[in-house]
């Protein structure tokens, strides 16, 4: 969306909010689904959004063109952390979990011809169940469908990191949703 | 190209972030190398089944109540903007419904009022029309130079054709339709998983301003450029679709665009 940075930089707050709206609330849904898939539940989405919202009006006169989207996306993957940083958080194991699961791929298994049948269900149950790191980024690239610039950008990531994360989280989510069957399975023999 | 770094490129292959070279050199070795080949199709089974539309967690009603200002109702509702009775929003809410339903036998009901609420009405019409069965295309091409010269002798006008696969909304097609009785060209235009309509036909009167609707879940845009009349249907989010009338106003020289 095109800005201008310089139409009325001391407008009146009417003004101002005229603006919030048409550059700032059609991104409403992308902040939304960013923070539903970060927060994982409706209720903490809605408070993330809420926040990060108040934030970026708060911030608004100091966006001085470039992408809005990007911009919000930013503040409330931001938001979400701060208000989670509240609480007991699991952000050093996050962290952790870079070394602990290297990039390997080990190629196609027999299991991965299950995918086929993948349900919604099942995806949203393995997409909860990646760490935030590997979660956002899969979220923004598959559902928001950003830019690997874009996400670095969000992020506060560099490109390449951006896209070893994906790979990862792509490998994860692969690993969620093909391990499943192979427990029933080895469930069924005994 | 080796499997390992193949093994890297592959998902910037997948989300099309490689360069002209190492695509090309990426495409190469997976028609070469069957596991490679294999793991990249797990991947994009798995890229599809994520864009299914269900998995994007859309703002609620309630919270983009808060952040929008509530429309100036007159340009609809020409009546004093009282609140009306939930038994009134109920039954507008079924008639709606119904009048959705009867689609094909409505839209010849439908006089043909030049005002754009009935353009919208029946661009929604169209646009569900076009979903059910086999009414989507009647031309499949993603090469604007086979959908174009599709028109010829169809339509007594030329519609403007182009390919925005660069923005990510590649053309998939064409077809004819009516709005307003009027023949128009429909192009069709997907955003991964989602079907956009843009519907044209020449301008009669004066240009309108571009201007955005949402009803029943659909995002209309319309606007006036080049002595057309455009208007543009879709599920994608709004800001997408503004995208998309965007970037096809945007390039004004066909030849550039491919």
């Amino acid at each position: 969306m095109p800005t201008e940075p310089n139409a009325s930089p001391r407008g009146t707050d009417a003004a101002r909010s005229v603006r919030f709206e048409a550059q700032v609330v059609p991104y409403l849904d992308a902040a939304h689904n960013l923070a539903h898939w970060l927060a994982r539940n409706p209720a903490d989405a809605q408070d993330v959004v809420q926040e990060a919202m108040l934030r970026a009006l708060r911030y608004f006169d100091s966006f001085h063109g470039g992408d809005v989207r990007v911009w919000l996306l930013a503040i409330v993957r931001n938001t979400f952390y701060t208000l989670r940083s509240r609480a007991p958080h699991d952000a050093l194991h996050d962290e952790l979990d870079d070394v602990k699961h290297p990039l390997v791929d080990d190629g196609p298994s027999p299991e991965t011809l299950t995918l086929l049948a993948v349900d919604v269900g099942a995806l949203q149950a393995a997409l909860e169940k990646l760490p935030p790191p590997l979660r956002e980024v899969l979220v923004l690239r598959e559902l928001e469908e950003c830019s690997y610039k874009e996400i670095a950008a969000i992020t506060e990531q560099k490109i390449g990191t951006v896209m070893s994360r994906l790979a990862r989280a792509r490998e994860r989510l692969r690993d969620e949703l093909t391990c499943r069957p192979k427990e029933v399975r080895r469930h069924d023999v005994r | 190209m080796m499997c390992d770094d193949a093994g890297l490129l592959l998902h910037a292959y997948l989300d099309d972030e490689l360069d002209a070279a190492d695509s090309a050199a990426m495409a190469r070795h997976l028609s070469e190398c069957s596991a490679c080949k294999a793991r990249y199709e797990t991947y994009a089974i798995m890229q599809k089944a994520l864009s299914e539309p269900t998995l994007y967690r859309r703002a609620p009603d309630a919270l983009r109540a808060q952040w929008t200002t509530p429309p100036a109702a007159s340009t609809v509702v020409p009546l004093p903007a009282r609140r009306r009775a939930p038994v009134a929003w109920a039954a507008a809410a079924g008639f709606a419904a119904a009048v959705l339903l009867s689609v094909p036998a409505w839209l010849h009901w439908m006089p043909t009022r030049g005002t754009g609420d009935a353009i919208v009405a029946q661009a929604i019409s169209g646009h569900v029309r076009s979903l059910q069965g086999e009414h989507l295309m009647d031309v499949v091409s993603t090469d604007q130079h086979t959908v174009k010269p599709w028109f010829e002798g169809k339509l007594d006008f030329s519609p403007r054709v182009k390919d925005l696969a660069g923005e990510g909304f590649p053309l998939v097609g064409g077809r004819l339709d009516a709005l307003e009785g009027h023949s128009v060209a429909a192009l069709v235009y997907k955003r991964r998983l989602h079907v956009i309509n843009l519907f044209q036909w020449p301008a009669e009167g004066g240009s309108v301003p571009q201007a955005t609707t949402q009803e029943h879940g659909y995002t209309v845009i319309r606007w006036t450029g080049d002595g057309m009349h455009y208007v543009v249907i879709s599920d994608v989010n709004e800001a997408d679709l503004k995208q998309f009338a965007l970037a096809f106003q945007n390039e004004a020289n066909p030849l550039m665009s491919r």
